[in-house]
């Protein structure tokens, strides 16, 4: 086991009274692609200048590729981590070129390299426009290769794909495996749930800058105990009641064709078996797990219960 | 080294796509021209070259104008980027705030001192052309109003920048800037003659006056280029004040130069420190 990319320990961070992130442990590894998701204002972006060292904690230490941002030998660090701020803004006179130059070169990378990343996030053509041309989607493909200058082992993203349409963010995601399977660390911020399901081997989450969730997402489905959807369509004039054994599953009744069955992740197939064996006359099965939103919900209620 | 040279690349670049090079020169083109062709027209037979009184007319220009083209550069120049959220993602890469104040410090100068050696040259130029050759000096004290000119204008993109880095918020440092520009080129001066008469040479003394003329830049300014020739300080009515104030070119230009390295580093240190 290597050592963690990136470590912090029981760190805070206090603005005034306000307390950005409190007590926070986390651990990122090689090739591990972590999605950090939490409202506005949960601490994902203290949590990530933290890590790029452009603010200091008020407690505990920060460790990046080994070296707390602190110190002077955080320069050599900062070669090898990629960065994409939250709503990326470059100099709009400039044109994509010159900015992955300016760039390139003060992270000491040839710029020779950077046609291939602009062709990479898709670009290319685009890359003698100034930026002031470009759509927020070519904007943020830019960011995404300015991050990537000197195919960095950490990588930060900070929302990266507000605003983007579907397909920019499919390509946006593709690359960013693409170098989590090269071995680089990838941090990905977002409010989005919905969309870094397939994205994240790991989900850190966070509220009012506390962890309140770490793991895998069929970890934290397991944690929630927030129930698995099965809804059945029935052909029209057939009433259905399945006889469920207590406390399997709850039933209710849509409309007059569908009907829902909510039953606990474990307890599935065993609802789906006796479905099956119950013979009705299926017109239509959908099989929902609850989505990380879902999840995320229902952790949020119960801290809040507590 | 290498950092800050790249960030001098891209500010004078930006400048120059920007067009801020290019309205800066041709407002200073266009009003030296002016001054000087309006401005020599009356000199005749007097015995002073019309180049004399370009120097006198364009620093009484400088005054004015220098340091609100300097401020207006300088206001935007941290507040701006950490308001577009650029200055972040600056930040996470291996540059220093020092490395980036200086790059942009050099950058801006860089563009003001264009401008104004093309803008004021231009003036030059015109009238060497216009009325031959100059007496002697002339061009010596001309030289030393441009390269003056440029220092003035450091001095106040140093100050915009402590403007910049503690207010991080371009409006407020715009408002702040103007502020700074009336201050210093308008109010101060006013405020210093009212002071003189109402003291009627009682308590301050000459050393006292030096002290208070020593406290604002632009007054640095117009001691160097009113008083520094005689012919120049005679045509400007700053031959009484320059042989009260007993002050050597170099005292003043060692002045000047101060009331650059000072704001900067104030603005370093502040920057440095500064959370964002």
């Amino acid at each position: 086991m290597t050592s963690p990319s990136v470590r912090l320990v029981g760190v805070s961070k206090h603005y005034g009274t306000l307390h950005a992130v409190a007590g926070l442990d986390l651990e990122l590894h090689q090739a591990e692609r972590v999605a950090l998701v939490g409202h506005n204002g949960a601490g994902k972006s203290t949590l990530i200048k933290l890590m790029l060292g452009v603010i200091r904690p008020t407690e505990g230490h920060v460790e990046v590729l080994g070296v707390d941002p602190a110190h002077h030998a955080f320069a050599a660090v900062r070669m090898s981590m990629g960065f994409l701020p939250e709503n990326v803004v470059f100099p709009p006179s400039m044109t994509g070129a010159e900015v992955l130059s300016f760039y390139a070169r003060l992270k000491r990378q040839p710029v020779s390299r950077n046609r291939a990343l602009l062709e990479r996030v898709g670009i290319a053509a685009a890359a003698s426009r100034p930026v002031r041309t470009y759509s927020k989607g070519m904007r943020q493909r830019l960011g995404l290769a300015q991050a990537l200058i000197g195919e960095p082992r950490v990588l930060l993203l900070d929302e990266p794909t507000t605003g983007l349409d579907p397909a920019s963010r499919q390509s946006f995601y593709e690359i960013v495996a693409e170098f989590g399977q090269k071995g680089t660390t990838v941090l990905l911020s977002s409010h989005v749930l919905a969309e870094i399901e397939h994205q994240a081997d790991r989900v850190v989450m966070l509220d009012h800058g506390r962890k309140v969730a770490d793991g895998t997402l069929s970890d934290l489905r397991r944690l929630s105990g927030f129930p698995t959807c099965i809804r059945i369509g029935l052909p029209s004039g057939v009433r259905f009641h399945p006889e469920l054994p207590a406390g399997m599953a709850e039933c209710r009744d849509l409309d007059e064709r569908t009907m829902e069955i909510r039953c606990s992740d474990a307890s599935k197939l065993d609802v789906l078996r006796y479905l099956l064996d119950a013979a009705v006359p299926l017109a239509d099965i959908e099989i929902a797990p609850p989505s990380l939103d879902d999840i995320y919900v229902d952790i949020l209620r119960r801290m809040a219960a507590e | 080294m290498r950092p800050v040279l790249i960030m001098v690349g891209r500010e004078f670049r930006d400048g120059l796509r920007n067009r801020r090079v290019v309205g800066t020169t041709l407002l200073m083109a266009a009003l030296s021209l002016t001054l000087a062709l309006l401005g020599s027209a009356p000199t005749g037979t007097v015995g002073t070259s019309a180049l004399s009184v370009t120097v006198v007319s364009l620093s009484s220009l400088t005054i004015f104008l220098v340091p609100l083209i300097a401020l207006l550069i300088s206001y935007d120049a941290i507040a701006g980027e950490v308001d577009r959220g650029t200055m972040l993602l600056l930040l996470s890469y291996p540059v220093t705030r020092w490395q980036i104040l200086t790059g942009k410090f050099i950058g801006h100068v860089c563009i003001l001192t264009l401008a104004t050696i093309l803008g004021y040259g231009a003036a030059g130029v015109a009238v060497s052309f216009a009325n031959g050759v100059a007496e002697q000096g002339a061009a010596a004290s001309f030289a030393v109003m441009i390269g003056s000119s440029v220092l003035l204008g450091a001095a106040f993109i140093a100050l915009g920048y402590v403007v910049s880095v503690l207010v991080l918020d371009p409006r407020t440092a715009g408002g702040i800037a103007i502020g700074l520009w009336l201050f210093f080129v308008v109010l101060y001066d006013m405020a210093l003659l009212g002071l003189l008469i109402a003291d009627q040479g009682k308590n301050i003394t000459t050393g006292v006056l030096s002290v208070m003329l020593l406290a604002n830049p632009a007054d640095i300014y117009r001691l160097l280029n009113l008083t520094g020739f005689s012919n120049i300080s005679t045509l400007s009515g700053m031959a009484g004040l320059s042989a009260q104030v007993m002050l050597s070119g170099t005292a003043l230009v060692g002045a000047l130069v101060a009331w650059i390295v000072v704001p900067l580093s104030a603005a370093g240190l502040i920057f440095a420190r500064r959370q964002m």
